[in-house]
């Protein structure tokens, strides 16, 4: 058993672990400086993740657990989603009153959750990783406890995120008991047999629930709007970023590495939820005035695009998905830390809210208009890329499915309905409506450093994608089940 | 550093440099921009006078891979020919004179200028790049700062709506292409979309007819959307008239040319047979700009309205040139694009400066500023004689010359067109010309007043080099003949081998006669 595999996680929770105990000593005026302290040791443990010391590729705990190059690539993404978070919350202190060590602390437990399942090769870790997420969040969410609207977002992803746990629990019992186990290995092995056995179809649906939920796609998005709404910026931003990316993490392991027969046999499931999941979003979004609520919208929508990689079925629809998720953090970050500053300053996130940027602040009504940019998919931004390679995936698979030239058609459409809704955004920002106070808003240092980062991120890879579409290349490569020991010791 | 290269990063230092200047110091501001966007226009001055003409193939050449991660293989590839060196010469013109217009913008002047030289930027790559993807990528450069331009700086009350309008349209025809040249990437399967490339595997490997009859209506209807064909029009006019000045010249100007330059590039050349199938329903659709728009400028009263509806009808000769296949129409196209460029660019930048000195462009309440204005009103009605068609500008001679050419396919089409371009546009612009400048003095504009000396160089610029490009075309058209004759030579090659095998000398001898016409 090799448990140098795990030192990431294990730092993380020892993080975690520290953050609390400090708390005892740390005087409550300076909590901030606790956050800036977990900050810079998040940083470190982000070089420590992405650099060559980095655990070695292989499998722990009898392969529940695998280090691969999907693994690694998803662990540095989540926790920069963190650092940025974390930069987030230290500057929206004032407002969740007391507890912020605890929202820091509950932040790292949220990203030991993702690291885990980064690293899910069973569908117990799978069910372990994505319950340590689900209820951390339900306490993040809530965090402004005076706030009615706050309370209520976590009390919605409670109930919401109980009921497809509970799903889900039973689509593994289904699963382990048509197939003797638990592990994708064992269970990539097994496919062409289970793939005639209806029970174990009926478990895999309801497996998807649970990651429908986490990823926000119809017909379980219900809750996204309401909660993005509600919940605490820095809340929102990782419930975005993390949770969305843990749901295809974990979709992108089971479906496209553990069961591509079965997922090329439900393709047509797949076209239409990822066809519905654009619509609805794209839709839903046009007659948003609330900010957090109008990107709880956009994030359905992206939700929606995403899916469109695993409708493609191939190699490059995962890698597709890998790079748009990776711009996608840098965009909705970058847009995130902006709302959550203008918030801090104005006390709405309401778009008008925004009336004056340009004028009061141009670095942050440049970055805002940068991150929505990026979302709309227009080059030079990242999200342009990162659309063109899904809709590419796509493309490559369309010969003799003439539903995914309607599904492509869809997308269009998505995105001129959503260029109409984001470039509301911008106007707002440069000459919607006449706000009197033009004083500037505040802006932390960390909070621009974090916002330089995201933008350089947002343009290198919208101007020069090489780079992590090569990693993103090698992380997908590495995810074929056929050469792990476990399947072969199932195949035998 | 190569020279196509540096034409495209001139404007984006400039940008970078101005981001630099602190917002307050205006006139440092528009200092910069005029030496940046003066330095661009030199460059691509000096890149046109070095071309070779009557030469075959690419000029400027240069080529950087870019991605090249499992069947991804895009590459930055840039290169002149005669379909795009005159382009890159007007944008260079026409962007400098945009900036030296935009001297009274007041507020937020730095984003101004930053805006207006990404546009320029990306009209220089657009029309630079040989690699698809990259032209792509640097026509939608432009798409922000049009929107955030008319917004901020735009005229008039629709102006919120016009910059949604026209950028719901711009994108939905750029993704519909968009789409067609994914397809056709992955159709063409060379793993590549550079145009060399393309051409040179489809020469071994063409695409099955019934491929090319699919993916040809997405890259040209997407591509033409952008341009204004009829129907997919009405962003045009409206958009021009509540644009600022300079974006509503460098629209209709410039980036409106991305749009045919990606037809004549990538659709005709890359897809014969779809251009077989789908080429007559252009050429009808161009009666539509022809006609139509026409007509619609005849009925306009706002001085804008007009010139943009009119700009729409020109594009009914380049979209008829293109429609002809014949060597003298696809020259006479390039030679529309880029007299048009500077004719657009003239026209609204003379009543952008109507505009600031009336406070209207209503031309009902005009009338007699010839008088009073006598440098600017000789701009105006040369600017708009050259509309008409007046033989000594370069517009004449495109004009003239798409006629030419597509005498012998579409005879019909050249006699509405002939029609609209010379009488109804002419009435048209008769009419403004009179309206505004003529007829009695109205004691409302006792106070209007001529241009000040400096403020001449960008209508004496543009006006010279329409006149010098009408005198003697021959100038560009010894440019662009070659790249004309490889764009129609390619698409003879499969309809050769598809038809002639009935009558073997019947096609050679139709290609060989087009070039018989083309002595003046």
């Amino acid at each position: 058993m090799n448990y140098s595999l795990i030192t990431l996680e294990i730092l993380a929770v020892l993080l975690g672990l520290t953050v609390l105990l400090a708390d005892l000593w740390v005087s409550p005026s300076s909590r901030k400086a606790l956050g800036l302290g977990l900050v810079a040791a998040l940083g470190c443990l982000l070089a420590f993740a992405v650099g060559s010391l980095a655990p070695q590729s292989g499998s722990a705990f009898s392969g529940l657990f695998v280090v691969d190059d999907l693994a690694r690539y998803f662990k540095g993404f989540f926790i920069f989603a963190a650092l940025a978070v974390v930069v987030m919350a230290v500057d929206f202190a004032p407002k969740f009153g007391a507890g912020l060590s605890e929202f820091f602390a509950l932040t790292v437990f949220a990203l030991v959750g993702m690291l885990f399942a980064a690293s899910a090769n069973d569908l117990v870790l799978l069910f372990v990783s994505l319950e340590l997420i689900t209820v951390t969040f339900f306490v993040l969410n809530s965090f402004q406890r005076t706030r009615l609207a706050s309370l209520e977002a976590g009390v919605k992803y409670l109930i919401l995120g109980g009921v497809s746990s509970a799903f889900m629990v039973f689509g593994i019992a289904l699963i382990f008991g048509t197939a003797n186990s638990t592990n994708f290995s064992v269970l990539f092995a097994k496919q062409k047999e289970l793939s005639q056995s209806a029970l174990f179809l009926m478990g895999l649906l309801l497996v998807l629930v649970g990651l429908g939920f986490k990823m926000a796609a119809v017909p379980f998005q219900m809750w996204a709007p309401d909660v993005y709404q509600g919940s605490p910026a820095p809340a929102t931003a990782f419930l975005a970023v993390g949770s969305k990316a843990a749901g295809f993490v974990l979709l992108i392991r089971l479906l496209v590495g553990t069961v591509p027969q079965i997922t090329a046999e439900w393709h047509r499931l797949f076209v239409v939820m990822s066809g519905a999941t654009i619509l609805f979003g794209s839709l839903c979004a046009i007659p948003q005035r609330n900010l957090k609520r109008l990107m709880g919208y956009s994030s359905i929508a992206n939700a929606g695009y995403l899916l469109l990689g695993i409708v493609a079925g191939s190699a490059a629809g995962s890698t597709a998905i890998l790079y748009y998720l990776g711009g996608y953090a840098f965009t909705v970050l970058a847009a995130f830390t902006v709302i959550s500053a203008i918030a801090n300053h104005v006390e709405s996130d309401d778009i008008s809210a925004l009336s004056g940027l340009g004028q009061r602040s141009p670095f942050l009504a440049a970055v805002l208009t940068m991150a929505i940019v990026s979302l709309a998919g227009i080059p030079p931004m990242a999200g342009f890329f990162g659309k063109v390679l899904l809709l590419k995936s796509v493309l490559d698979a369309a010969a003799g499915h003439p539903e995914l030239y309607a599904l492509i058609a869809v997308a269009v459409v998505g995105v001129v309905i959503s260029l109409y809704y984001y470039f509301g955004v911008i106007r707002a920002i440069y000459w919607g409506g006449q706000s009197s106070n033009l004083s500037t808003i505040p802006v932390s240092l960390a909070t621009r450093v974090v916002l330089v980062a995201c933008v350089a991120g947002i343009l290198v890879l919208g101007i020069f994608p090489q780079g992590l579409l090569k990693i993103a290349d090698h992380a997908v490569a590495g995810l074929s089940h056929s050469s792990t020991p476990a399947a072969h010791k199932a195949a035998h | 550093m190569d020279s196509l290269t540096s034409v495209i990063l001139a404007p984006v230092i400039t940008a970078v440099l101005l981001l630099l200047i602190p917002g307050n110091f205006r006139v440092v501001l528009r200092l910069a921009a005029i030496l940046g966007s003066a330095w661009t226009a030199w460059t691509a001055v000096a890149l046109f006078s070095r071309f070779h003409a009557g030469q075959e193939g690419l000029q400027f050449e240069s080529l950087v891979p870019w991605v090249t991660v499992g069947s991804m293989n895009l590459a930055y590839h840039v290169g002149a020919d005669g379909l795009n060196i005159g382009l890159i010469l007007v944008t260079g013109l026409v962007g400098f004179a945009a900036v030296l217009v935009s001297w009274n913008i007041e507020r937020h002047v730095k984003l101004f200028y930053v805006l207006l030289m990404l546009m320029i930027a990306g009209a220089m790559g657009a029309f630079a790049s040989l690699d698809l993807f990259f032209f792509y990528f640097f026509n939608e450069l432009a798409l922000v700062p049009t929107f955030i331009m008319i917004g901020v700086w735009g005229r008039g009350e629709d102006r919120n709506w016009a910059a949604f309008k026209i950028t719901l349209y711009l994108t939905l025809g750029a993704l519909t292409a968009l789409v067609g040249l994914i397809a056709f990437y992955v159709a063409a399967g060379a793993n590549s979309l550079d145009v060399t490339v393309l051409k040179a595997h489809l020469a071994t490997h063409p695409l099955p007819a019934s491929t090319q009859t699919w993916i040809f209506p997405l890259i040209v209807f997407g591509f033409a959307t952008l341009v204004g064909l009829f129907p997919f029009h009405s962003w045009a006019p409206v958009g021009y008239a509540a644009a600022p000045t300079a974006t509503a010249m460098m629209h209709a100007g410039i980036l409106k040319k991305a749009g045919l330059y990606a037809i004549l590039r990538v659709a005709i050349p890359l897809m014969p047979d779809g251009a077989h199938r789908w080429l007559p329903v252009v050429a009808v659709l161009a009666v539509g700009n022809l006609l139509h728009c026409a007509w619609v400028a005849l009925r306009q009263k706002d001085l804008n309205l007009l010139i943009g509806n009119s700009s729409l009808a020109h594009m009914g000769f380049a979209f008829l040139g293109i429609a002809s296949l014949t060597v003298i129409g696809v020259t006479g196209t390039v030679l529309v694009m880029v007299a048009h460029a500077l004719l657009a660019g003239l026209s609204f930048a003379l009543s952008g400066y109507l505009e600031t000195q009336t406070g209207t462009l209503d031309m009902t309440r005009m009338g007699g500023l010839l008088r009073r204005m006598p440098f600017y009103g000789t701009a105006m009605i040369m600017g708009f004689m050259a509309s008409c068609g007046l033989p000594g500008f370069a517009n004449f001679a495109g004009e003239a010359t798409v006629l030419f050419g597509s005498w012998k396919s579409l005879p019909w089409l050249v006699i509405i067109a002939a029609w609209s371009g010379l009488v109804i546009g002419a009435v048209a612009m008769l009419r403004a010309l009179r309206a505004v400048l003529q007829g009695p003095e109205k004691p409302e504009f006792s106070r209007v007043s001529d241009t000040d000396y400096w403020r001449r160089l960008p209508f004496v610029m543009l006006l010279s080099a329409m006149v010098l490009f009408g005198v003697s075309p021959g100038i560009l058209t010894s440019r662009i003949e070659p790249a004309a004759k490889a764009v129609v030579a390619a698409h003879r090659t499969p309809s050769q081998a598809g038809e002639s095998k009935a009558q073997p000398a019947a096609i050679p001898a139709a290609a060989t006669a087009t070039p018989g016409h083309s002595g003046h």
